[in-house]
């Protein structure tokens, strides 16, 4: 059992909007088979745990229930790994250059 | 496969809550079974091109520099025919508010809402133009609702939408992250239903119009530092409003004569509301997955006219692959000094072809940048790709399949352009058009005149198309 989450805290709920099975009729049928699912951030009304129903207030004043899923919820995106086939390419290019005169 | 009753509900409501949250009444503009008055919806939002440029300048939206990429066009001319290589010029549209030129586009919207005393705005993007309303909303004291289509089932994030996602919490806005679906759409109308908010729809009206300016700057600017317009500009075309917009405001500037040219990454193979295909697209946006579809019918867009009509203002219509996307934005980088894109750069690597074909005086302008960062960045794609199981090698482009492997060119000579058949995708429109006639009905004069309008041909050629249509 994880410490609740207190109340005010910035989190994120998650919702099934859409189950697998009653997806729109156009959409293909690898999407078919699996749920149209909603993520949104806001504050929590109640202190609760994850995994519980919870009620947040989303900075339009919105009041949303979905599944706890995370508090502060980290922006994990960054750049990752250097790219090898991308590395190479200044110099490349600058050497064409540099025969032309344009860069040392 | 049914759909939830529920979801047909909200559906069969579009109609009344699009009208009501865009304060536009798009029945009174019906001309004919098919036409409408395009030029009379523009010019009743009261929004002509001197009042735009005054609210833009008024949250440092536009007048944003030209600059000459004078090593990009030396590149070019160090691999073209003798005497060719245009000057290449690039707008630098990254120095708007939010990065992008979509400030051009929400600021606008945003204004509208305003104007019309609504409390809030409501956008469904996963793009630049989320960042944009955000910003513009935040500028004019407006909640802001932005609905993305941001992972696929497994959990994993688009990265650039990511960025996207904490771009537009960082303005304060509301973030609904969607898994991988058209459905978007049915969230969409309960929030704009539930809120009462005004729809920022990327193609209104307003949209448009606010793009207008970046044309006409265009034209000035690059009359005053290279004495003459453009023989040719380049934009990234998706959805329609890029192309539309700055060929407008050239138009409006004077430079009529110039050559409006758009330019999409081929993401042929891949299917747009596939979850399985979700992240494997390494582009989210300028691609031919949005460029395809709404050329050859604008009205699929989530407003019931389009204002973003493509295929009226382009001249020629071009792809280029994921990996010469990837490779340009790397020379930009290293040569220019300038990080930027990766997605706007796609008219920037046609460029580069397309300057070869041209003689060294003649002038290029590439119309948009965006900025980069955190998964907004070809490292971010380049690795969620190879995560992706997606091949990534330097080669000939021409063994580009997307999805599949990333082919970056390992010369700039093996940079080109693949035509996209205007006759083709002009065809394609009619058949959409003619859809919506109702059985049994025949097409009035002005329904002829307007389809001529809507594909820059004549009324003789609209006739022996549509007499050839099953």
């Amino acid at each position: 059992m994880t410490e609740p989450v207190a109340k005010g805290s910035w989190v994120e709920i998650h919702r099934i909007v859409l189950p697998a099975g009653e997806r729109a009729s156009q959409v293909p049928e690898d999407t078919q088979q699996v749920p149209l699912e909603m993520r949104v951030k806001g504050f929590l009304v109640e202190p609760a745990s994850l995994g519980e129903d919870v009620e947040i207030i989303t900075t339009t004043g919105r009041r949303l229930h979905g599944t706890l899923t995370d508090f502060n919820p980290a922006y994990g995106h960054g750049f990752g790994a250097p790219i090898a086939e991308l590395s190479t390419i200044g110099g490349e290019v600058r050497a064409m250059l540099r025969d032309r005169g344009r860069v040392k | 496969m049914t759909d939830s009753p529920g979801y047909q509900e909200i559906m069969a409501q579009r109609a009344d809550i699009m009208k009501g949250s865009a304060r536009i009444d798009y029945a009174q503009y019906a001309t004919g079974k098919l036409a409408f008055d395009y030029e009379r919806l523009l010019a009743d939002t009261g929004y002509d091109l001197t009042t735009t440029r005054e609210i833009q300048s008024r949250t440092a939206v536009g007048n944003t520099p030209l600059v000459e990429l004078e090593n990009i066009t030396e590149l070019a001319r160090a691999v073209a025919k003798p005497g060719r290589g245009a000057r290449i010029f690039v707008k630098d549209e990254a120095a708007n508010p939010s990065g992008s030129f979509k400030d051009r586009r929400a600021s606008l919207s945003v204004h509208a809402a305003a104007r019309h005393g609504f409390t809030g705005v409501v956008a469904a993007t996963s793009g630049n133009y989320g960042a944009a309303v955000a910003s513009q909303a935040a500028k004019a004291g407006l909640r802001c609702i932005v609905v993305q289509e941001a992972f696929d089932s497994q959990g994993i994030a688009q990265p650039e939408i990511a960025e996207k996602t904490r771009a537009c919490e960082g303005y304060g806005a509301e973030v609904i992250r969607l898994s991988v679906g058209p459905e978007l759409f049915y969230v969409f109308l309960q929030v704009l239903k539930e809120t009462g908010y005004f729809n920022a729809s990327l193609y209104t009206p307003y949209s448009i119009l606010g793009i207008e300016t970046l044309g006409y700057e265009l034209a000035l600017q690059i009359q005053e530092q290279a004495g003459a317009f453009p023989d040719v500009v380049i934009a990234t075309h998706a959805g329609g409003g890029n192309v539309t917009g700055t060929a407008r405001g050239l138009h409006k500037a004077g430079a009529t004569e110039s050559t409006m040219i758009a330019a999409s990454v081929d993401l042929s193979g891949l299917h747009m509301a596939s979850d399985q295909d979700f992240n494997r697209k390494s582009f989210t946006t300028g691609h031919t997955g949005f460029s395809m579809p709404f050329t050859s019918w604008p009205d699929r867009a989530d407003v019931p006219r389009n204002a973003a009509r493509a295929l009226r203002y382009m001249d020629r219509f071009v792809s280029v692959s994921q990996g010469e996307v990837f490779y340009i934005t790397q020379v930009l980088a290293e040569l220019e000094g300038l990080q930027r894109g990766p997605a706007g750069n796609t008219s920037l690597a046609a460029a580069f072809a397309i300057a070869q074909e041209l003689d060294r005086e003649q002038i290029v302008v590439v119309q948009e940048t965006e900025y980069t960062g955190a998964g907004k960045h070809p490292i971010a794609q380049l690795n969620l790709a190879k995560n992706m199981g997606i091949e990534i090698l330097r080669g000939d482009p021409e063994d580009n399949i997307p999805g599949r492997r990333i082919v970056i060119p390992e010369h700039p000579s093996q940079i080109t352009v693949r035509e996209v058949e205007l006759d083709h995708v002009r065809r394609s429109y009619l058949r959409h058009a003619m859809e919506l006639l109702p059985a049994g009905e025949g097409l009035d004069q002005i329904d002829l005149e307007f389809l001529a309008t809507e594909t820059r041909t004549s009324q003789t050629w609209v006739q022996e198309v549509i007499d050839e249509l099953p």
